[in-house]
């Protein structure tokens, strides 16, 4: 009776290890991409070290798809700057470029007006009532270089939230059946 | 270890390694041009310059634009986003710059040009220093390569200067 137990113990803790190492597997691939993602936001000193291109408001330079590599720095913002920034109120965040620039004497502090290429007038409209400009905290970073295509993975994912399901589902499914 | 997932997992992965490999030397060979660029502006009529009723002056001009940017373009590069912005100082703004007109060069060929045109954008100062006032025409450029990193320059021309009147 004794040796029956023990083969039971022995399959059980042989699964117990195998599911173990896998969480911890997973645990780790999981870790890794949060270092690297919070490691990027260190060194470009922005919230947001890559964002995709939603729209197409800066065509033909960015199309909707394309994704930006973003830094910010202490530099103070000049026109022409690709810049992309936050209005109070709106999540999404938006990616212009810089057309005027009023440097205030006594502060340093600027005020900021934005267009996207491919639009025919200026941000305002898409200010906040009565906002005038941008000031520097409204902005997230300077574009600084760019990828095309590669965004239309998160842009999928995000507009057919099904897509994210199965991909996550399969993903999971692979990790439990996979023998090793 | 030989099905046809893995097979194709390990594919996968080495293609997406291979090609950002390329984008990364694509945009490194951006650094070995050396370009040579230049350019001219006149600005051939102050149409008019108001004080606006919320007490912002406003200027509307006329100008004639050439350049040869021709050196700029390399193999990587995918368009030149050019534009022109008037640069100047008030009591109230250490510096101001104001686009005033822009246009995007979307090959080599296109990148030797003259045009006379009025300013795109409205030129408003935030208040009214600007009766007198000297200012500089610059004229940037933006280079958006293909993939990579962006380069921008600029082109300053000093000299110029607003009536002394309203008109």
């Amino acid at each position: 009776m004794g040796w029956i137990g023990e083969t039971v113990d022995s399959v059980k803790s042989i699964q117990m290890r195998q599911l173990l190492t896998q969480a911890v597997s997973l645990g780790m691939i999981v870790t890794s991409a949060l270092i690297i993602w919070k490691g990027l936001m260190c060194i470009t000193g922005s919230e947001s070290p890559v964002v995709v291109v939603l729209s197409g408001s800066m065509e033909p330079a960015f199309k909707r798809g394309d994704i930006l590599f973003l830094h910010m720095s202490k530099d103070p913002i000049r026109a022409g700057e690709i810049v992309v920034f936050n209005i109070d109120g709106r999540e999404i965040p938006i990616v212009h470029r810089v057309i005027k620039v009023h440097e205030r004497q006594d502060t340093g502090e600027v005020d900021v007006l934005t267009k996207g290429d491919n639009n025919y007038g200026d941000d305002r409209l898409l200010y906040a009532q009565g906002q005038l400009y941008l000031q520097r905290h409204h902005i997230m970073g300077r574009a600084v270089g760019f990828l095309p295509y590669v965004g239309w993975v998160t842009i999928i994912m995000t507009e057919k939230p099904i897509i994210k399901y199965i991909l996550i589902g399969a993903l999971g499914l692979l990790v439990i059946t996979s023998k090793d | 270890m030989h099905s046809f997932w893995y097979r194709l997992n390990g594919l996968l992965t080495f293609s997406v390694t291979i090609l950002a490999i390329m984008c990364a030397i694509a945009s490194l060979s951006d650094n070995l041009n050396t370009p040579s660029p230049s350019a001219e502006i006149q600005v051939m009529n102050i149409n008019w310059f108001q004080k606006q009723p919320q007490g912002n002056d406003e200027v509307s001009l006329t100008m004639n634009i050439s350049a040869d940017l021709q050196s700029l373009f390399t193999w990587n590069t995918k368009q030149l986003f050019i534009f022109v912005a008037a640069e100047y100082e008030t009591p109230k703004n250490s510096l101001n710059q104001v686009s005033l007109w822009d246009a995007i060069i979307p090959a080599k060929e296109h990148a030797k040009f003259w045009i006379h045109t009025s300013n795109k954008y409205r030129f408003v100062d935030q208040g009214n220093y600007l009766r007198g006032k000297e200012f500089n025409l610059t004229l940037h450029w933006h280079v958006m390569p293909k993939t990579g990193k962006m380069f921008a320059d600029k082109i300053v021309l000093t000299g110029y200067s607003f009536p002394e009147e309203y008109r």
